[in-house]
């Protein structure tokens, strides 16, 4: 391997030799499947009539790589969830790669590595994707962009807006795991904590909750803001309040301390594995108990209810058994997470 | 976790509640100097917890919230000069002076840096030795310290581009003056925790001897705060006030003399501007002479333009304990965080900050 294969230079996102090299070479191989590789100005592929769900998210994160995952994997696990969280299977993803000249191939390797193993993890196919390489400091190493197509069977209706009084707030596990280790990353703060980006696509646990209850009124991932801003767009979209439980949310040990020490709220600190859902009081054991026997699930609890009192905002019963108001994350509390 | 859940016990919490309503027979006000401590009882809900007849009212003890619009202007001022580079604390970065903040300044193009602590701002003057550095120094006796570590580790190192905007500030003197002013009749003060892990509790002995109030050093967490009511209410109720420490874990009598010794080698007690009481006479800290090449305000020319308030904002009562944020007619409509209008929504500390995010709505 000579010198020019080892950092990505300009030329590589020219549309020259080059380019095609890296694209036939480095991106396709790993993720090779009959659409991508048709290597056509668009996807071309059949779908089951019904209706479709589509969105898409563009990923920043600094540190490229971090405890638990990587901007690969966030990009993967991302959109699948976003899918997911309304109720729709994940099928079809588009991958776009924004890289900074000078970024090492072996770096761009592993990221694609990983974005081949949360595909294959979340069974959804890449099945387009573009690269452009930009000037030193016009981007930072390398942003994706990833678009995402899924199908939502007809009976299901998820929404932020169909919380009704008295559901119960599941949570499917502890709180602000990513957010702390991608902060324990970063220059100036470095510290060691032994906590993993949470990470994760949870298509499956959500096609397991779906086929044992039709009562799942919301189902959200409460990533940037953390679940204290996911449980307020809920109250707002849905017009009712939300209680929380402060000794029910489940929190690692080390997140909490991290938080202590940086005086970080845990309920704002940002998750990429972790969903919240609002289920009719009747189906919420039942669903509970069926998102505990998924690995991304075992800690799962009920953290609250949906209530009639002070629409539109969530307040949480502390231990010592007093209430607050949690509002909305305001300003920034660690930028680029995602 | 250790260290923490033993002070958010809910059974001993519960056992303080019951002796403070108890103990409590008559209307008392206490003041909780500390922005921390404002954060801590309005996220644990704790006036919810207490009886009536215990008010609680916010003090000054938040560096951000009282650092006066002209020092805010002058940092500014400071950053818009060719080639230095402005080190700060991040909260200070929102916050509005007359005209601006250090945040828009950035982004005019000014070299401004947020740090965690003094000796970030004197590694980045390390790198840049063709820079000026200077770090915005705001805190209580807390942070006095650590400055003085700095330029004395700057002094040894021979740095010659590390300067300081001194506005450091000493918490009994501003006592001092809420209690001479007599705007509010004071029972019984929470004395700050970590600047008395430095100063110790003696500091505070002319408060129940001068002015018959009760001071009672408290720790942050939940029971420390409890404690520290329930140790005021019996103080106020046997007519017997004194200077008391509840945070034993942090506080001795004496304080930390290591570090009043680094103060003292670098530092003199000067007066201090404060937002919304003014000039306070020994309330600050000074440079020495012998420190005055780090003195960035002796080192560096800048004119400001008059100093302004900003229309309505209620922050300089507030610190005083004489208005709560709610009372503010800017509160939530026009003074967010996203849009502050003064300080005290800005820092993490900031007693409307702490009243937004975690709501009055149940006090």
């Amino acid at each position: 391997m000579n010198d020019k294969d080892k950092i990505i230079l300009l030329a590589h996102g020219s549309g020259s030799k080059l380019s095609h090299e890296l694209i036939e070479k480095k991106l396709l191989p790993p993720l090779t499947n009959p659409i991508l590789s048709r290597l056509d100005d668009s996807a071309v592929f059949e779908l089951n009539s019904g209706r479709l769900a589509f969105t898409t998210d563009s990923y920043v994160v600094n540190p490229i790589f971090f405890p638990g995952g990587d901007i690969g994997r966030l990009a993967v696990c991302g959109t699948v969830n976003d899918l997911a969280m309304s109720g729709a299977i994940p099928l079809y993803l588009s991958l776009s790669f924004i890289i900074e000249e000078g970024l090492a191939f072996k770096e761009l390797e592993r990221v694609v590595e990983s974005v081949k193993a949360a595909a294959d993890e979340a069974a959804v196919t890449i099945v387009t994707g573009d690269t452009k390489v930009v000037n030193r400091g016009s981007a930072d190493k390398l942003f994706i962009n990833t678009a995402g197509i899924g199908v939502v069977a007809s009976e299901v209706d998820i929404s932020g807006a169909n919380a009704r009084v008295g559901d119960k707030v599941i949570l499917s596990g502890a709180i602000g795991d990513h957010g702390i280790a991608v902060m324990s990353q970063r220059e100036g703060l470095r510290f060691s904590v032994s906590i993993q980006s949470d990470c994760a696509p949870l298509n499956k646990m959500v096609a397991e909750m779906l086929s044992i209850s039709s009562k799942i009124h919301c189902l959200r991932d409460p990533t940037r803001g953390g679940v204290a801003t996911t449980l307020n767009e809920i109250a707002r979209q849905s017009g009712v309040g939300v209680r929380i439980e402060e000794d029910r949310i489940p929190i690692h040990d080390g997140v909490r301390a991290a938080c202590e020490l940086l005086g970080f709220d845990p309920l704002y600190v940002a998750n990429e594995g972790k969903l919240v859902a609002v289920v009719a009081p009747e189906d919420a054991e039942k669903v509970l108990e069926k998102m505990r026997h998924n690995r991304y699930g075992i800690e799962a609890a009920i953290i609250g209810e949906v209530t009639a009192e002070h629409k539109g905002k969530v307040v949480m019963r502390t231990r010592l058994g007093s209430l607050r108001i949690v509002d909305m994350l305001s300003g920034e509390l660690l930028p680029r997470i995602c | 976790m250790r260290f923490i859940d033993e002070y958010r016990n809910v059974e001993l919490g519960k056992g303080l509640i019951a002796r403070i309503h108890r103990l409590s027979t008559r209307p008392v006000r206490l003041m909780e100097f500390c922005g921390g401590h404002t954060v801590a009882i309005i996220r644990n809900g704790i006036r919810q917890l207490l009886p009536p007849t215990v008010h609680l009212l916010s003090g000054p003890g938040c560096p951000v919230c009282v650092t006066a619009n002209v020092d805010i202007d002058t940092s500014i001022a400071l950053a818009s000069l060719p080639d230095v580079i402005v080190t700060t604390f991040g909260d200070m970065m929102k916050v509005p002076g007359s005209y601006s903040s250090l945040q828009k300044a950035r982004a005019e193009g000014a070299d401004i840096r947020i740090v965690y602590s003094t000796q970030d701002a004197l590694q980045i003057a390390r790198e840049n030795s063709s820079k000026k550095v200077i770090f915005i120094g705001i805190g209580f006796e807390t942070t006095a310290p650590t400055v003085a570590a700095a330029v004395l580790q700057a002094k040894a190192e021979k740095v010659r581009n590390f300067y300081v905007l001194c506005l450091l500030k000493l918490c009994p003197p501003v006592m001092k003056a809420l209690l001479d002013l007599g705007e509010i009749k004071l029972n019984g003060i929470i004395c700050p925790g970590h600047v008395s892990a430095i100063i110790g509790s003696n500091p505070y002995e002319f408060i129940p001897k001068e002015y018959g109030v009760a001071c009672v050093i408290s720790g942050f967490e939940p029971l420390d705060i409890l404690l520290s009511v329930a140790m005021l209410t019996e103080q106020i109720e046997k007519g017997e006030p004194r200077v008391e420490i509840a945070y034993r874990r942090g506080v001795k009598a004496e304080g930390n003399v290591t570090a009043l010794r680094l103060i003292e080698k670098v530092f003199e007690v000067g007066q201090a501007s404060w937002r919304g009481i003014g000039l306070i006479p020994d309330s600050g800290l000074k440079f020495r002479k012998d420190f005055a090449d780090f003195d960035a305000s002796l080192q560096f020319q800048v004119d400001i333009r008059p100093v302004r308030e900003a229309k309505g904002c209620l922050c300089g009562a507030i610190l005083r304990g004489l208005k709560t944020p709610k009372e503010c007619q800017l509160f939530r409509k026009v003074c967010t965080p996203e849009t502050p209008v003064g300080p005290c929504m800005v820092s993490s500390e900031g007693a409307c900050a702490a009243y937004y995010q975690y709501g009055a709505d149940y006090e």
